[in-house]
């Protein structure tokens, strides 16, 4: 049973078989706009939690993903390039970014929970 | 004064509605130690007639390049420039328009600037233009940084043969980004070799063509040598008539070009404004700075332009923009558009022929005047002439006879005694058999 | 569209459509009449140009039909009221065109020896002394090309004034509302952003920058008035700290126009402030340029300015063009050749029409028809902070809540009652921004009239008519375009259709 986990910046991270999977929540999706652009990290990378990981773009705006925990990166999503209204569609599923190998699983589990990440969301409006 | 709509009287009901006594209420927050009691030291208002007579007093002060024979280049060309042009780009609804930020009512401004981008690709023969940037010499500077943000690295090697303004302006503009800049020895006999200060650390290397010394050159070698050390090769182009008898940047193999675009549609105005352009290959799109258009259809699917990407742009990525630039050379690149618009491919060509015609002619005449040597084996429309005294002397002597003989090297590259008998000559369509008679004359005098 | 409007050619009456050029191509064809060249051998080294360049061919009416179809699409100032804040769409006098034309000035070539252009230099001193004058400051640079460009020169110059005392410092701080070009520029010059926040009256909270001033501030950039239209009341205050702190002052001038003639900045303890030539002093927008960003200088940064540099000399003027012969540490050069020369020329004749007694009504009047769109405004609207304002106002889409019409809906209603829109969404500092600037060049009656649209539109959307809004604008041109489409797959130059490349 895959763990899927949030931070404050709207990422997602989830865990499968040992590898993170990243991507954005919806409500960054619909905050963002249609999405025009996504700008992915090299397969190899490595990075600290917090660290720019990736930018998104949509017509009106430019956002930072920051990686929700430390690692390397292993994959990113190459359908992406041609196609980044996926991520407006799809933003848990298929609109995912990049998958990386997981430094510290502690820093996923002090993440947030669904709930808990609806909440935040919830106090924002 | 003729340019304020509200009399007293509207002034008073406004006031009134606003609920305060007098416009110095809406002042408050000025602190008491700035408010001033009289208004500043400068003369009052004048009617059109008053100022006309000032600016025309100031004007019979110069002795213009427009009034007699010129044969100043160096980067800006007097070339003739087609009334239409000036009296389109005086329509109310192209001069006073704004940035094309609500794309519904400015498709006049939008659909030139998609024009001016294609024809800049089209000559250049690159895949992308910009909507334009300051001027040649800034769009080399954002050329040069934009190499840098590609490649990831921070050498940069500039040609001797790189107009040096443009030399200057990418070494200031990028003095506090930690780029090392490389600049060779003015290459004024032209051939120098660059390849070989290429390596894995080289951003990119910057070179002009025609040179800044009016040689011609195939840079393909060279771009080769780039790629293979995977640096870019920027080509600027001062002289866009040029690209219309010459071999584009882009089939030497150029990533990026820095184009000056004022010889088409745009008078010398003393050096400014003029409209620098940016061209690049397709896959270096979003690394360009400056406005882009992009076609599009509307809701009733109608076809219509737009501003586009511009999330690269400070007004959305502030500090992470590709560039800072806001303004665009707008007017100044709708004059190049009408221009060359009317030129067409045809014209276009002629008019190249043209000035390579006459400054073949002009260069052969005056490898004729003894002590005269013509240093340019190639050249367009502008070589460069070895004198037998000091250029700098030279043009003064001329310019007493009300002839504007040339550019000295000298007077851009100060302190070199080999540089100082070498003056650069253009010609251009404007000038005529009595111009170049009366230089050739002037100079058989003067020397 | 109903069947009785729709049209054989989609014209409809005046409104009248056009291609571009490259599908108007007649081969063969200029619209420029040249002389042959005469025959003979090039001198181009096997260089010259082998196979077509793709422009096309068009005689001269077929040109001028097509810009002038063209220009008909556009808004612009002559139109009507263009109320975009910080922009200062005023009036672009027609003098000002007719004198930059003159051969004796608009014929110069930049490199003509400097003795043939005493007049040219007369022109710049001059124009620099004026805005000298209206800042109270000692010294300018008349090099940067646009505002962006002169912001980019004036932290320039600052840091190299700073590095000359052995005290480089890393940060530069930026209030929230600053427009973008501020972060932009201060990151091209090398310097690490930091943002200072808004208090709630709109104005930067000098408490929150006192804390962030330390001795690793190079400079703090303020907008005066700032970008909600209100002057810092505390600026004398924030000066004295960021003097305090062995940092400089840099001010966005780009609102100039609501102080001009009345309050000088340099009575306000700023170092650096550029000036938009196309704002203030009613050089023409142009679709997006030409701009002019001259930069006044307090004076231990006149040292550092860049080159050229117009000096006196005697009765005469010189033009300092390199290191070697200015006695000072210019910063080098910003710009090929002189500056915005033409821009200079049309400033000028602008400042002299109007004079230090016209220039000061030129404030008055910006500020009185901005208060007077406040007061008729601030019940319909919604007024985040309180007036008076200066020369713009700034409302938020509070009044739009529970309506489902947004800012931008709200702004596309607005250009089919025949005006432009007002700035939406700057600054970033209240949701849903409408920043509006009338300028000084509007009369009584335009404003009563936008007035009332503005009432009307928002009475619309209050009483639920959403649709309206949404499916705005229906008379402009064009009608809503797809900028997502444009910005997924950029088509930034023409290409022929493929049907036509395959015949």
């Amino acid at each position: 049973m895959a763990i899927v986990k949030y931070t404050k910046e709207h990422e997602w991270i989830r865990v499968e078989d040992g590898v993170g999977v990243v991507g954005i929540t919806e409500y960054a999706q619909e905050q963002l706009g249609d999405i025009v652009y996504v700008e992915l990290p090299e397969v190899g990378a490595g990075m600290t939690q917090g660290a720019e990981a990736a930018v998104v773009e949509s017509v009106k705006a430019a956002s930072e993903v920051y990686a929700p925990v430390g690692g390397e990166v292993t994959e990113v999503n190459q359908n992406l390039a041609d196609n980044p209204g996926t991520v407006n569609t799809d933003a848990m599923g298929e609109g995912w970014f990049f998958k990386m190998k997981i430094a510290d699983t502690g820093e996923v589990a002090r993440l947030m929970d669904g709930v808990d990440y609806q909440e935040y969301v919830e106090s924002l409006s | 004064m003729r340019y304020l709509p509200l009399t007293d009287g509207d002034r008073r009901e406004m006031l009134a509605a606003i609920g305060v006594g007098s416009v110095d209420d809406l002042f408050v927050d000025v602190p008491q130690e700035a408010r001033r009691d009289r208004p500043v030291e400068l003369p009052e208002h004048l009617g059109e007639m008053e100022v006309e007579h000032a600016f025309a007093a100031m004007a019979a002060r110069n002795l213009s390049a427009a009034d007699v024979p010129s044969f100043l280049g160096a980067g800006a060309y007097g070339h003739h420039v087609p009334a239409a042009v000036d009296h389109l780009i005086q329509r109310g609804e192209f001069l006073t328009s704004y940035t094309p930020y609500q794309p519904e009512v400015s498709q006049g401004t939008l659909a030139y600037l998609f024009e001016f981008q294609t024809q800049v690709a089209l000559i250049t023969g690159m895949e992308v233009a910009n909507a334009s940037l300051y001027d040649g010499a800034t769009a080399c500077a954002e050329a040069v940084t934009m190499a840098a943000r590609i490649t990831k690295r921070k050498k940069v090697v500039l040609s001797g043969g790189l107009h040096p303004h443009y030399r200057e302006v990418t070494e200031t503009m990028t003095r506090f980004l930690g780029i090392e800049m490389a600049a060779a020895e003015p290459d004024w006999r032209g051939g120098e070799d660059l390849a070989s200060g290429v390596d894995d650390g080289t951003a990119c290397v910057v070179v002009q063509n025609p040179a800044f010394f009016g040689h011609l050159t195939d840079f393909t070698p060279l771009a080769d040598a780039c790629h293979a050390a995977g640096a870019l090769l920027v080509v600027v182009v001062t002289e866009v008539v040029s690209l219309g008898a010459v071999r584009p940047p882009g089939e030497m193999g150029a990533d990026i070009v820095a184009v000056e675009g004022q010889s088409l549609g745009n008078a010398l105005n003393f050096g400014g404004p003029t409209v620098g352009v940016l061209a690049a290959r397709q896959k270096h799109l979003r690394q360009m700075p400056g406005r882009l258009v992009g076609e599009t259809t509307d809701v009733d699917g109608r076809r219509g332009f737009v501003l586009t990407l511009s999330t690269r742009e400070q007004h959305i990525r502030r500090e992470k923009a590709t560039s800072n630039i806001c303004t665009n050379a707008g007017l100044c690149a709708l004059a190049f558009t009408i221009h060359l618009t009317l030129l067409g491919e045809v014209g276009f060509a002629r008019l190249a022929a043209l000035n390579h015609a006459r400054a073949v002619g002009l260069a052969d005449r005056l490898a004729g005047i003894d002590g005269i040597d013509v240093v340019n084996d190639t050249f367009f429309n502008e070589f460069t002439v070895r004198l037998p005294k000091p250029a700098l002397a030279v043009v003064d002597a001329l310019a007493d006879r009300k002839i504007l003989g040339g550019v000295p090297v000298a007077r851009l590259i100060p302190g070199r005694a080999e540089l100082e008998p070498l003056l650069l000559v253009a010609v251009t369509e404007a000038n005529t058999e009595a111009h170049i008679d009366a230089l050739t004359a002037a100079l058989r005098e003067v020397l | 569209m109903a069947d009785m409007d729709a049209t054989l050619t989609g014209n409809r009456g005046l409104a009248l459509e056009e291609a571009v050029i490259f599908e108007q191509d007649s081969p063969g064809l200029s619209g420029v009449d040249l002389p042959e060249p005469g025959p003979g051998n090039d001198r181009l080294g096997g260089l010259g140009r082998t196979g077509a360049i793709g422009l096309p061919g068009l005689s001269e009416p077929q040109v001028v039909r097509h810009y002038l179809r063209l220009s008909r699409m556009n808004y612009g100032i002559d139109s009507g009221l263009y109320p975009l804040g910080s922009c200062t769409m005023k009036y672009n006098p027609r003098l000002n065109e007719r004198l930059a034309r003159l051969p004796g000035l608009g014929g110069l070539h930049p490199l003509q020896p400097t003795s043939t252009v005493h007049g040219a230099l007369e022109l710049i001193d001059t124009c620099a002394h004026w805005l000298k004058v209206l800042t109270g400051m000692p010294g300018i640079t008349m090099a940067p090309a646009a505002g962006a460009h002169g912001e980019l020169v004036g932290l320039m110059t600052i840091r190299a004034a700073l590095e000359a005392r052995g005290d480089a410092r890393k940060r530069v701080l930026v209030p929230e509302s600053a427009h973008g070009t501020n972060p932009a520029s201060a990151h091209a010059c090398g310097y690490a952003v930091e943002t200072i926040a808004a208090n709630v009256r709109g104005r930067v909270d000098v408490g929150a920058l006192k804390a962030k001033l330390d001795v690793d501030v190079a400079a703090i950039m303020l907008t005066n008035p700032n970008t909600c239209g209100l002057f810092e009341t505390d600026i004398i205050e924030i000066a004295d700290a960021v003097h305090d702190a062995g940092a400089f002052f840099y001010c966005d001038g780009a609102n100039f126009n609501a102080i001009v003639g009345r309050v000088r900045p340099g009575d306000l303890g700023i170092d650096c402030m550029h000036l938009n030539l196309h704002k203030t002093f009613s050089t023409p927008h142009g679709g997006g340029g030409p701009g002019s960003g001259p930069v006044v200088l307090s004076a231990p940064l006149v040292p550092y300015a860049p080159l050229p540099v117009v000096e006196r000399r005697g009765d005469g003027f010189a033009l300092v063009e390199h290191a070697g012969d200015s006695s000072a540490h210019p910063l080098g050069r910003v710009k090929g050749f002189h500056g915005q020369f033409g821009m200079f020329v049309r400033a000028l004749a602008y400042m002299m029409s109007l004079g230090s007694d016209g220039l000061k009504q030129v404030a008055e009047d910006a500020v009185l028809n901005a208060n007077y769109l406040l007061a008729r405004l601030k019940d319909t609207l919604s007024l985040p902070f309180e007036g008076p304002c200066m020369h713009e106002v700034l409302f938020d889409d509070s009044f739009l809540k529970d309506t489902g019409v947004t800012t931008l809906d709200f702004a596309k209603a607005m250009i089919d009652e025949g005006f432009h829109p007002m700035t939406m969404y700057f600054p970033l500092v209240v949701h849903g921004a409408l920043l509006m600037e009338p300028t000084e060049t509007e009369s009584k009656a335009t404003l009563d009239q936008f007035i009332r649209t503005v009432k009307g539109l928002a009475e619309r959307a209050r009483a639920g008519d959403a649709r309206h809004f949404k499916e705005a604008p229906r008379l402009a041109p064009r009608r809503r375009l797809d900028e997502t489409a444009a910005a997924r797959n950029p088509v930034l130059v023409w290409r022929p259709p493929p049907a036509q490349a395959a015949e």
